[in-house]
């Protein structure tokens, strides 16, 4: 790899690096959307009594209300740590 | 019945009020009869930018608050057939903006005009979600921009949900994105995210890019929409944007860079 090609990749990195970190943020902002205006404090709420017993991340917790019917289901999604 | 369009992208200096005034000048230009109506109460821009600030007597909250006629309130644009603008208030408090009042105007001037464009402010508060609430369409300004991109998406939620077509049950807001401060140049170093990056992250119709243009800061100093400078890189990409808007097929332009300077030719692209 060229001198010049080193710098191309390095600068390379920050576009990509600005359109995976939009993919995740919008991703998840779009799963509270249309739903209760109470979805991200729930959510926010059920992420601190989780963080009571475990040391999980601040995406630990996906919330998503999904609508079958005249039923409204509330899917939670918790992801815990690798245990080692 | 006029169409209602509204110029919007939650984050402020994107170049939503440089669309009103070239979008609104190219409809009026291609014949249909255009108001540009300011939403920004409190920090009016709209004026400058068509400049006509100097003949505003009476603005929109005026005519809200029944101290003036809306024919007293109107500015007739004086280049463009067709073209009229209603400037926002500069003093009173944002909450001047009234629901009903503004459905009262907006119906006013319905019945006049074929389209009308409302320049909203930056920000999710009260006057941005007026500006969106009685839209038929939406241009969604964009800057290649992590957060400017991130606001884009949460306006697109605000329209699929807090609109009178969404209350009413009507069919959608119709969403096109205006993709502008776009540098095909910072692009190809990949400093700048693409333009399929952002159609690919937000998901909605392109109708136009407008490059990073020195031609929009000397249209502004004018007071001249940047859609009438034709010869400008600026202007010629909201022509296409606009002839776009009206159901014209045409390939997207300054995407590329045109010319390779010495120093591109001779490390390649
Ligand atoms: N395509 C462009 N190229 C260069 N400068 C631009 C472009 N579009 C907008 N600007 C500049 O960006 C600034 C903000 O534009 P404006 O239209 O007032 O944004 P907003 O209404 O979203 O706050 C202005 O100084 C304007 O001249
Ligand atoms: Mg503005």
């Amino acid at each position: 790899m060229s001198f010049l090609d080193y710098f191309r990749s390095q600068r390379k990195r920050s576009a990509n690096v600005a359109k995976e970190r939009l993919q995740i943020v919008v991703a998840r902002e779009r799963a509270t959307r249309g739903g209760p205006d109470y979805l991200p404090e729930l959510q926010s709420e059920i992420l601190k009594v989780i963080r009571r017993y475990v040391e999980v991340d601040q995406d630990a917790v996906q919330i998503q209300l999904d609508r079958e019917g005249d039923c409204e289901v509330l899917e939670l999604n918790i992801t815990l740590p690798d245990r080692h | 019945m006029a169409k209602i369009v509204v110029v919007t992208s939650g984050k402020g200096g994107v170049g939503k009020t440089t669309t009103s005034a070239a979008i609104g000048a190219g409809l009026a230009k291609a014949g249909h009869r255009t108001v540009l109506v300011d939403f920004d109460v409190g920090l009016r821009n709209l004026d400058l930018i068509m400049g006509c600030e100097r003949r505003v007597v009476y603005d929109f909250i005026n005519v809200i608050h029944e101290e003036a006629s809306l024919n007293q309130a109107l500015i007739r644009d004086k280049r463009v057939d067709n073209l009229f603008i209603l400037a926002a208030s500069q003093t009173r408090d944002k909450d001047a903006l009234t629901e009903e009042g503004v459905e009262r105007v907006l119906t006013e001037l319905s019945k006049d005009f074929d389209y009308i464009i409302c320049d909203s402010p930056a920000g999710i508060e009260r006057g941005a979600l007026l500006a969106m609430y009685y839209a038929d369409e939406a241009i969604i300004v964009t800057n290649p921009e992590v957060s400017s991109v991130r606001d884009s998406d949460r306006v697109l939620g605000i329209l699929a949900s807090k609109t009178r077509r969404a209350a009413n049950g009507d069919p959608p807001v119709r969403e096109q994105l205006l993709l502008t401060r776009y540098s095909p140049q910072r692009v190809q170093k990949g400093e700048m995210l693409s333009v399929e990056d952002v159609k690919e992250i937000l998901a909605i119709d392109l109708l136009g890019v407008i490059p990073e243009s020195q031609a929009v800061l000397n249209a502004s100093n004018a007071g001249v929409p940047v859609i009438l400078e034709e010869d400008s890189d600026a202007g010629q990409a909201y022509q296409d944007s606009v002839a776009r808007f009206l159901g014209e097929d045409r390939p997207h332009r300054f995407l590329q860079l045109e010319k390779k300077g010495l120093f591109g030719r001779l490390f390649g692209g």
